[in-house]
């Protein structure tokens, strides 16, 4: 469900693709619901080894983040402190996972590439940065750990799934679209880079 | 006091002090962010940085590290010849940084080359990172403390280039860096630059030059002179907080620099994150400190 609360554009899961729609990339977002870590290892269990994810993340969202969590009792656990990892190295197994798990938010640090735009595009979903260095912002909104599965991977790569609430900034870098933020962001910065190097070459020919 | 008790006081004090840079960035950087956040107009720049400060201070009501990647710790340590813990040094380094990794909480960051695990403690073979200018006829210990994070770590770059290639070479080396890993270093950045004779000695001025206090300059004239040519020219690139396009891109540039050998121009890069936990203390004999990173600060 998409909802506007004081010009905040909030998703709350489950999120369907219609939802997405008019969602673009350079939007900010927030999210309320569901939202489970995941990272290298439970992406590698999922695409590779062909295993069921235990967190049921259909509709719902994924961060690529590894958390330090608090132990409380009665198997209960707290979130100190999360922010989010580079998202690029899970991009060779996204589309499929996007694919088998259905999941339609996808949260993580810079950009990812084509095959996972492709995934945006093909099955409804996006992409979204959390700006990064800022752990104790994204901990305080999280509600409750609802759970926790694959603890064999230990505490970083551990399926944390959350309840959390207007979880964000999240900026889309990939749309339902599947135009992708940084990708076109990286042509303006190339060609800019070359002007200016020009400009500095002219003044260090310090060498004579 | 007692040797041993002396030993126990200074393990102790570093620890509290390596805790507390991982939850208040140093004053200097601060005041960087704050005048990048004033100079912004684009308005989801202005949300990331609005973000920034409001992690920043949330840090430090909850008492948590601001950021989930409390790096590999490093030392750079002016040490006196005659502080009269000098042997002990290198130890207690090490004892302070398992010490903080408990108390603070740090995460632990310290994985065993060739073994591949986790020591659990954020400390190894060769981790702290420590690196020692012994200093004549001094009986004090000046000491630089730094969080190096796994995403700013990964731009770091050090080549040898032949002399053909100049200094013009040398901005191409940089500013490709920047639009290739430096996107994904958590922008707005800190860029030390190394130019020295070879791939080690240019890589490490190219991290002292992160310790150095933001927006102080290079003595040498043209070297000062590149600095801001490069500040200005990857600033006018744009990458903005996170990458995602803003102002600015940079707290600063700083080089480092040495002779050299006819033959070749050493160079090297290294980042920081936006979020750049350096700290400065000094020791006098008696281990009386004074904070230079941070005003006001009482272990």
């Amino acid at each position: 469900m998409l909802e506007i609360k004081n010009g905040k554009k909030i998703l709350v899961t489950p999120v369907t693709a219609e939802d997405l729609k008019d969602i673009k990339i350079g939007d900010i977002v927030y999210l309320s619901g569901s939202l489970t870590t995941c990272r290298d290892v439970a992406h590698r269990r999922v695409v590779e080894a062909g295993r069921q994810i235990p967190v049921d993340v259909k509709g719902a969202a994924i961060l690529h983040a590894g958390p330090i969590i608090r132990p409380l009792p009665d198997d209960k656990f707290e979130m100190v402190n999360v922010g989010p990892t580079t998202s690029m190295r899970m991009e060779k197994f996204e589309y499929e996972f996007t694919k088998r798990t259905g999941v339609r938010v996808i949260v993580g640090k810079g950009g990812m590439g084509p095959e996972t735009a492709r995934a945006c595009k093909d099955f409804g979903a996006i992409h979204c940065v959390f700006p990064a260095g800022n752990a104790v912002v994204a901990a305080v909104c999280v509600e409750e750990i609802v759970e926790a599965q694959w603890r064999d991977l230990g505490m970083p790569e551990t399926l944390w799934h959350c309840r959390v609430k207007e979880f964000g900034p999240l900026i889309v870098s990939i749309d339902s679209q599947g135009r992708n933020y940084f990708e076109e962001k990286k042509v303006e910065y190339n060609k800019r880079r070359e002007e200016q190097l020009t400009k500095i070459c002219k003044e260090v020919s310090f060498i004579k | 006091m007692a040797h041993a008790e002396q030993v126990k006081k200074m393990t102790e004090l570093v620890a509290k002090f390596v805790g507390y840079t991982g939850k208040v960035l140093p004053d200097d950087v601060i005041a960087k962010l704050e005048e990048l956040r004033r100079n912004e107009d684009d308005p989801m720049a202005k949300v990331i940085y609005d973000t920034m400060f409001r992690n920043q201070q949330l840090a430090k009501d909850l008492d948590r590290p601001s950021c989930q990647d409390t790096g590999v710790i490093q030392f750079w340590v002016k040490c006196g010849t005659k502080f009269p813990l000098i042997d002990e040094l290198e130890a207690l380094l090490k004892e302070a940084v398992v010490k903080a990794t408990f108390d603070t909480p740090l995460r632990h960051n310290s994985v065993e080359t060739f073994d591949e695990y986790n020591t659990g403690k954020n400390v190894g073979k060769g981790t702290p990172t420590i690196w020692f200018d012994p200093v004549p006829k001094s009986d004090s210990c000046e000491l630089y403390t730094y969080m190096a994070g796994g995403g700013c770590t990964l731009p770091g770059h050090a080549m040898v280039l032949m002399p053909g290639e100049g200094y013009e070479g040398v901005a191409k080396f940089v500013l490709e860096r920047m639009t290739s890993y430096g996107l994904n270093a958590c922008p707005p950045l800190l860029v030390g630059v190394g130019v020295a004779t070879s791939v080690e000695t240019a890589a490490l001025l190219s991290k002292k030059a992160l310790l150095r206090p933001i927006g102080s300059h290079n003595p040498n004239e043209r070297a000062a002179k590149m600095e801001k040519l490069l500040e200005e020219g990857i600033n006018a690139i744009g990458l903005g907080p996170q990458g995602m396009g803003g102002k600015a891109s940079v707290l600063g540039v700083h080089i480092e620099n040495s002779a050299r050998h006819p033959s070749a121009i050493g160079v090297a890069v290294n980042v920081g994150c936006w979020s750049h936990r350096r700290g400065h203390i000094i020791f006098d004999k008696d281990l009386n400190y004074t904070v230079l990173s941070h005003k006001g600060v009482s272990l």
